[in-house]
This record gives structure tokens, C-alpha cells and sequence, in this order.
């Protein structure tokens, strides 16, 4: 067992404080780079029910028996000497994992929608479903070395996002960018707090 | 099953997937039997106590309860030991029924408080 899996708990045992982040987006935009750019990537297992709606995308004939399936997802985790634990999540992309969006943000700072301006749209379920359940969010774009470039307002207008919503491009790539769109994600959340206490004092 | 993609047309070792089912550790049971929801950042860590007669701890028991020497988030406990996060909710469920357990939530609320992200926020600017 190596001591460094422990790394968030202090020396007296005391329990690490743990905090967790989202990071959503369409397939292959860049997620796992990103977890990867500035955490320790680390394997879950999660076993989930099959449902109705995974008929005909998971091939059961012959093990009509079975109805869960295993899902396989990463997870990243930065332990800070202050015994602070972050765990950044990427959600399932596939439209039949939904169910774990629920717990996955329930308790979560906030979330990054990671978007590519060529597929712009894969950005849209995540959004919707960021608004719904009001998770604070930021849209970063992760800028492809072929994809073109836009102007973050564009963006914002090309999303219909609401003018409160930070947008920002990044490189997935790179720890420092993705160091500043956790950042900036926080700041976002520390000031929506801050509005929201204000208008409760009003 | 008919479908084999290992090499040679069968799988070996670890390819072919646990020798146990996920769901035969927890004799079956899908949920914990106190129905303690435990999220994936809530802290369990060891009572100290020692079991009961009638509880007769699997393997996998015993080995949560020794990753929880020190308190550990349910998550890390799932990676570590490579079981899907609903085997292990079962197990640390029957662990917390026996009080070998017990469960250090990482918070009450949905909504992170300031204090934490302001400790958050420190963090990543050091980083």
C-alpha cells in the first residue's frame, strides 16, 4: 500500500477535506486531457443497471439475464498540503449514463463544459442540464490546433449562454490553463454566492 | 458467451474480467442494508471496535477496514480496491451497521460553503 494515497489526510487522522468538480462536454473533447493536465488520473469502476434505453447499443442476446453492466470511468485527485482533496469527475458522455450526472453534481463546486468550436452543439446537453439543476458552471474552449478560433463573445452568443456565464478558452494540454479555468470556475461561484447573500439581506 | 477478443479468440487473466461477479462479494444485495447513502467524497474511517461473533467478515471487508485506518474517502476506497462504487457502498454499509465504521460526511448541504472555497481557491493558486 503506498503512503501516497493518504496524502490529503492529516497526521493526527483527521478526515480530508474533500471538494469535487465536474468537467462535461460532447465525446472526444478533451476531458480525460484535461483531468490528465493538472491530477492524478485514477481508475473507477462503477456497476450500473442496464435500462430500456441502453437496448440496442449494449448487444445482450445471450446473456438475456443480465441487466447490469460495468462502467468503467477515471477520476482525478490533487491532495494539497493542507489536507485539502480535489477530485475532478468527467461525466459519462453517453446519453445513457445521465443517471450518474445526478449524484456526481449533487455536493460539486461547480462544473467545466469543455467545448471544440467545430462541434459546438455537443456542449448543449450539458449546458441544459447545468441550468436545470443549477450547478454553477464556466464554458472553456479548448482550442485544437486546427480547430478556427472565435472570440469568446461569439461563443457565448453561439450557446445562448446568459451573460453571467464565464467563457474562456484553454488547451487541455496545458496545467497552467487548466489551472486558471478551475480557478476562475471557483471565483465564479464565490461571487454567485456572495450576489445571492446579498439579495437574501435586501 | 459467444463473443471472444483476446488474443487467439479467448480471454486471459485479468482481460477476462473478475473471477467473482461484482454483486456475488455483497451476496447479492445492490443497496446497504441500513440504506446510509454515502456520496463519493464522504469520509469512512475505523471505529476501532472489534466485530461482533455473528458478523463474519469477507475479504474485502477486511480490507476496507484496514484502507480505513485513516479516514478515506469512498471514492479512493472503490479505485484502490477495484471494485464498482455500488459493491463497495454494500460493504462499508454492513461495516457501518457492525460500528467497525463510521461515516465523516464531506458535507450537509448541496451547495459548497465559502469557507471551503475559499480553502479551494488557495489550493489552486499555489498549485
Amino acid at each position: 500500500m503506498d503512503s501516497k494515497h493518504f496524502d490529503g489526510a492529516g497526521a493526527a487522522g483527521s478526515p480530508p477535506q474533500t471538494a469535487k468538480f465536474l468537467i462535461a462536454g460532447g465525446f472526444g473533447v478533451g476531458k480525460t486531457t484535461l483531468v490528465g493536465s493538472i491530477s492524478e488520473i485514477k481508475p473507477l469502476r462503477t456497476e450500473e443497471m442496464l435500462s430500456d434505453r441502453s437496448i440496442g447499443v449494449d448487444d445482450t442476446r445471450g446473456v438475456s439475464a443480465k441487466t447490469t453492466t460495468t462502467v468503467a470511468m477515471d477520476f482525478g485527485r490533487i491532495g494539497f498540503p493542507s489536507g485539502l482533496v480535489l477530485y475532478l469527475f468527467g461525466t459519462p458522455g453517453q446519453e445513457r449514463f445521465w443517471f450518474m450526472w445526478d449524484e456526481l453534481s449533487y455536493g460539486a463546486v461547480g462544473a467545466v463544459v469543455l467545448t471544440d468550436t467545430r462541434r459546438i452543439a455537443d456542449s448543449f446537453a450539458s449546458i441544459d442540464y447545468f441550468e436545470r439543476n443549477g450547478t454553477p458552471f464556466v464554458v472553456a474552449v479548448n482550442c485544437f490546433d486546427d480547430a478556427p478560433r472565435f472570440q469568446p463573445e461569439d461563443i457565448r452568443i453561439a450557446l445562448s449562454l446568459s451573460p453571467d456565464v464565464p467563457v474562456m478558452l484553454c488547451d487541455a494540454r496545458d496545467r497552467d490553463s487548466v489551472k486558471q479555468v478551475l480557478i476562475n470556475l471557483v471565483k465564479h461561484v464565490m461571487s454567485q454566492r456572495s450576489r445571492m447573500s446579498l439579495s437574501v439581506t435586501d | 458467451m459467444s463473443a471472444h477478443g483476446g488474443p487467439g479468440g479467448r480471454w486471459y487473466d485479468k482481460d477476462a474480467g473478475p473471477v467473482v461477479r461484482p454483486y456475488a462479494v455483497t451476496k447479492g444485495r445492490t443497496q446497504p442494508a441500513s440504506g446510509a447513502s454515502l456520496s463519493l467524497i464522504d469520509n469512512v474511517v475505523a471505529t476501532g471496535e472489534w466485530p461482533t461473533p455473528n458478523f463474519r467478515p469477507g475479504p474485502e471487508h477486511r480490507r476496507l477496514l484496514s484502507l480505513c485506518l485513516r479516514p478515506t474517502p469512498v471514492v479512493d476506497l472503490a479505485s484502490e480496491t477495484d471494485l464498482p462504487v455500488g459493491v463497495v457502498r454494500v460493504l462499508l454499509g454492513d461495516l457501518i451497521d457492525e460500528a467497525l465504521l463510521r461515516v465523516l460526511p464531506a458535507q450537509t448541504q448541496p451547495r459548497t460553503d465559502q469557507r471551503l472555497l475559499r480553502m479551494v481557491l488557495d489550493g489552486l493558486e499555489a498549485l
